[in-house]
């Protein structure tokens, strides 16, 4: 097979999503100001990705996202080294990539940014994980700040009002404890403002992702694993509607004027689990190889999965659903659901799910929605075994046969 | 119309002549480092040997890990591909094949007319592998070609727990130090291959008839432990090395008639 050519190609530059460079500067912008946040008399806090981070913005606190930033230093190829480090430390190999390469930062200072700004405080949620306890936990202690935990019951079925009762209680706890660690007030008003815009910016980010509805999608998964960094990080801000709006209306106007991603779309998947960062241009001109669109996955919707409902109720009380309901906090079944939905939605031919090494509630039960989705939808479902931020625990050749292999039985 | 079939393993290349639905010839050998001149020669070695013409050949399709490395191959097919058309050719009736090489092992879903249903590959690591049996053959200061005779008499398997090819090495010198018999050792390997194998093919679903290939097929002791552990028959192919090459001049054939 010919060398990838790193020549300039003018039908890739048209193909090229022109917001990109916006979000840059909106990185960059925030970074600076989470950088620069103690002269100018600002607090910081850590939060959990899942985490609520409404309240925050509500309370002119600057939030920092440990697994954004994890998800940089994958991107920059430096996960290994920074896992490395954390390892040496004597944190096991088998812990979560994300955690590993953030403590080893969080010493070392070799990362993308040097370092992220230290915390004046932690929210953690553990609706994503279990790790995230013990991980901000021992960031509580080395940087000697207090420390808020949200604890979100899994959904095995429903969401009852019991658990709904329990989320609540603790919002206004975790109100309190951003009052003290503050020395302010929150204003209500202004918090429920936040929330508008958190959920503007959600409905805008779900149809920034429906556009892949779209034959030929305007973009892919990949390019979504791109622009979900604000959703993320700073929902809740003016300056998050206003890009995704701008994205929006680029897609729209790409589906217009009938501009791909991938050139030849014949095939349409849907990808499962995190993105490999240190891998999403080899797997993205890999699958663009073999004329596949990843048009939508799991992971970059499950922040519009998070669209509150408000009606008939403040933003805070919604929030108590909201955060518990994430799709890595329920039940195969109604994971299932979700999976067939997006299936159904955005038409796809086939499904590859990433069984990643770090994050185990995302991975495990993975081979029996495998089977439930070949079995009930007859899809075809492809497994590769990698690791987010690990390079270590990439093995280019098996994966490139397996997904080879994989498009040869769908396109026979 | 001839077309060959290369397949570059991690051990061996391997190479196949089909003319019209008809197996003409086959050659293995040591693939060594350079996967690019491994496929070279094996299939000059092949034309020597059959007295085919060079210019006779059709197409050609190399598959197998090194696959891509074949810079004159017209097509590069997966082995997955290749060993589901393979075994269709060798015996129509197979539904399942368990190719177990060098560091590959997978497990293949097929149709009546060959195409791959659904497949699963082992993971990033040699236990259930070729390379696994090869260490502890050596381990055992035993002939892997014994293998499968010297477990035959094995009275009581022993267990060898971990999953790890480096520290089931070290289980098995300390099995050997508390004086357990060779016997006994050997099928204790073998049975352990077999449930990394298992696993992997429940995983699928398994389709009767079995089919094995690849160069750990040719071990009865794992054929053995291997039908015991999923109850049921399994077929070796009589070309259990050579079926991804079989079949990758088999597409490559389909290939040109399509053409």
């Amino acid at each position: 097979m010919a060398e990838n050519e790193k020549k300039h190609d003018p039908e890739k530059e048209k193909r090229k999503i022109q917001t990109v460079s916006r979000m840059k500067e909106i990185m960059t912008d925030y970074y600076i100001e989470a950088k620069g946040a103690r002269e100018n008399g600002r607090k910081v806090a850590w939060i959990t990705s899942g985490g609520p981070v409404e309240p925050l913005i509500a309370m002119d606190v600057i939030p920092v996202y440990p697994e954004n930033h994890g998800a940089m230093i994958g991107a920059s190829k430096m996960g290994a080294q920074l896992c490395e480090r954390a390892e040496e430390m004597g944190y096991s190999r088998d812990l979560c990539s994300y955690a590993r390469a953030d403590i080893g930062d969080a010493v070392a200072k070799t990362g993308p940014i040097g370092g992220l700004p230290e915390p004046d405080m932690l929210v953690c949620c553990n609706n994503i994980c279990g790790t995230v306890l013990k991980w901000y936990e021992t960031a509580a202690r080395f940087f000697n700040v207090p420390l808020f935990i949200l604890d979100t019951p899994f959904i095995h079925r429903e969401f009852t009002d019991s658990a709904r009762k329990y989320v609540l209680s603790q919002i206004y706890e975790y109100i309190s404890f951003l009052e003290t660690h503050c020395g302010r007030k929150m204003d209500y008003e202004h918090m429920e403002e936040v929330g508008r815009l958190s959920v503007e910016a959600t409905q805008l980010w779900q149809s920034v992702l429906d556009t892949c509805a779209h034959k030929p999608a305007p973009m892919t998964a990949f390019d979504a694993f791109f622009h979900l960094a604000l959703i993320v990080t700073l929902r809740g801000t003016q300056v998050t509607v206003d890009y995704y709006r701008q994205l929006l209306d680029e897609l729209n106007d790409r589906i217009d004027r009938g501009i791909a991603m991938v050139p030849n779309e014949k095939y349409r998947l849907l990808w499962d689990n995190l993105p490999v960062w240190y891998r999403t241009r080899w797997l993205s001109d890999k699958f663009a190889g073999h004329d596949a669109a990843l048009v939508a996955d799991t992971y970059t919707s499950a922040w519009s999965g998070m669209l509150p409902d408000i009606t008939g109720q403040t933003f805070l009380e919604a929030m108590s659903e909201t955060y518990t309901k994430v799709y890595i906090n329920i039940s195969i079944d109604r994971m299932f659901d979700i999976v067939a939905g997006m299936i159904r939605k955005y038409d796809v031919d086939g499904m590859v799910m990433h069984s990643n090494r770090s994050c185990k509630p995302y991975s495990l039960g993975q081979y029996d929605l495998r089977q439930m989705i070949m079995d009930r939808l007859g899809v075809p479902t492809l497994i590769i075994e990698a690791d987010m931020v690990d390079e270590r625990s990439f093995s280019e050749s098996q994966i490139d046969t397996r997904i080879d292999a994989f498009m040869e039985t769908l396109k026979a | 119309m001839i077309t060959a079939g290369i397949d570059i393993g991690s051990i061996t290349a391997k190479a196949a002549l089909i003319e019209d639905n008809r197996l003409l010839g086959t050659r293995l050998q040591f693939t060594g480092y350079n996967a690019q001149k491994a496929g070279k020669a094996v299939l000059e070695e092949l034309i020597a040997q059959t007295g085919v013409q060079r210019e006779q050949i059709a197409l050609v399709v190399s598959t197998g890990y090194g696959r891509n490395s074949v810079d004159f191959a017209d097509k590069a097919i997966t082995e997955i591909t290749c060993h589901g058309a393979g075994a269709h050719f060798i015996d129509p009736e197979t539904r399942f094949v368990i190719d177990v090489g060098g560091q590959d092992s997978k497990v293949i879903k097929i149709d009546a007319a060959g195409k791959v249903l659904d497949f699963a590959m082992n993971d990033k690591c040699a236990a259930g592998t070729g390379r696994f049996l090869e260490v502890m053959a050596r381990a055992m200061e035993a002939d892997l070609d014994d293998f499968g005779e010297i477990s035959a008499r094995a009275g009581n398997p022993a267990s060898i727990s971990s999953i790890c090819t480096v520290f089931a090495e070290s289980e098995v010198i300390s099995l050997i130090s508390k004086g357990e018999t060779r016997e006994n050792m050997i099928a204790g390997i073998h049975e352990s291959v077999a449930s990394r194998i298992s696993a992997m093919a429940r995983r699928v679903g398994v389709t009767e008839p079995v089919m094995m290939t690849g160069g750990v097929a040719r071990n009865p002791g794992v054929v053995r432990a291997l039908g015991k552990k999923l109850r049921v028959e399994i077929r070796v192919s009589p070309h259990a090395q050579l079926n991804g090459a079989i079949g990758a001049a088999l597409l490559a054939a389909r290939m040109q008639q399509a053409a």
